[in-house]
């Protein structure tokens, strides 16, 4: 099966599978960012894998000079029983990825929070704002470069 | 009266204690501030600001096993107007401060705080960008109250010296409502 969701994927267009790797069973598979909402759309609407549920959406800082976000996004299929990994890399300077919000609703959420936690955008979402930190707060709290006590004066606090 | 101090005048020396002296003479006298501060901390009315699992306890300590009301707090309302004492009951973010902060403004003098817990004393386990580290920072706080979360009997302790600090409050003599509360800065 896993074979066949590599295979599936690499027809869609050349080079839009980066690295796959398969640890106890489980399939990752790394995807170039421009391919992910056709490579979901693809996964979720194929009537054999069906991948019909978006179970998380979330970022790693791998804090390198190339590459240094990973966006990683874990699926579900309902029918199969089966889980699939999907990565796709961002830059440092631009870190800009497609959203699949019109391939799973409940990714809106997830985009939010990876944004306000790591700072990449997601383009085509309809709502990229913060979700937990404040609006007018300037940095991103999950980034390796960010102190544990956050920046000082950061955050206001009322008077006294 | 319960702490206050009463002085009976005219009474006669009769056998027993004060109270029939009282009944006979049918008044008593008393110092102004004492019966203000008597009532005071007798009808404490809560602001139940449960934040998180702290609020659980709070809970319990209304609950008929261990009886907020035997303290005269068993009013606990929901909106800070009718409120006199914040029992601040959970972790406080930044983001959560500013509303922590506004309510309390909303509460009429004389008001008083509860720090409820180890996470509103001091950020507790929370040492994070996101946790303010002890809401004194943005709060006059009258009693902390440690534990993570505290037992019912300890958040009654904390109201009962709450009360005993009520007791020594002056409305009318020379001791301030409040003495202000020194925190020495951090040594960086």
């Amino acid at each position: 099966m896993n074979q066949r969701i590599v295979e599936k994927l690499s027809s869609l267009e050349q080079g839009v599978v980066e690295t796959s790797e398969e640890f106890r069973g489980e399939l990752t598979v790394t995807l170039k960012a421009e391919a992910i909402v056709r490579a979901c759309r693809m996964l979720r609407d194929d009537p054999e894998l069906a991948f019909d549920m978006l179970i998380d959406l979330t970022a790693v800082d791998r804090y390198r000079p190339e590459a240094r976000f990973e966006v990683v996004y874990h699926l579900y299929s309902l029918n199969n029983r089966r889980y699939l990994a999907l990565k796709v890399h961002a830059d440092e300077d631009h870190p800009e990825v497609p959203s699949v919000t019109g391939v799973w609703p409940s990714a809106n959420w997830h985009e939010r929070e990876t944004f306000d936690m790591f700072g990449i955008t997601f383009s085509g979402h309809p709502d990229m704002r913060r979700l937990y930190m404040p609006e007018e707060f300037e940095y991103y709290p999950l980034r390796k470069d960010f102190p544990l006590m956050g920046v000082p004066d950061s955050l206001p606090l009322p008077r006294r | 009266m319960n702490g206050a101090r009463v002085e009976w005048i005219g009474g006669r020396k009769e056998k027993g204690m004060g109270l029939e002296q009282l009944h006979s003479d049918g008044f008593l006298t008393a110092r102004l501030d004492d019966v203000i501060a008597w009532a005071r901390k007798n009808s404490l009315w809560p602001m139940p600001m449960g934040i998180s699992c702290c609020a659980i306890e709070m809970m319990a300590t209304a609950s008929p096993r261990f009886d907020i009301s035997r303290f005269g707090s068993e009013v606990m309302r929901f909106t800070p107007r009718q409120c006199d004492v914040m029992i601040v009951a959970g972790t406080v973010t930044f983001k959560m401060a500013k509303v922590v902060r506004k309510i309390y403004d909303q509460m009429p003098d004389p008001k008083w705080v509860i720090s409820m817990g180890a996470c509103a004393s001091s950020g507790g386990m929370f040492r994070s960008y996101s946790v303010v580290q002890g809401i004194d920072q943005f709060l006059p706080v009258d009693v902390f109250v440690a534990g993570c979360p505290p037992r019912p009997e300890a958040l009654l302790n904390g109201l009962m010296e709450l009360q005993k600090k009520i007791e020594r409050e002056r409305t009318f003599g020379l001791i301030p409502k409040r003495a202000p509360l020194h925190i020495p800065e951090p040594t960086a």
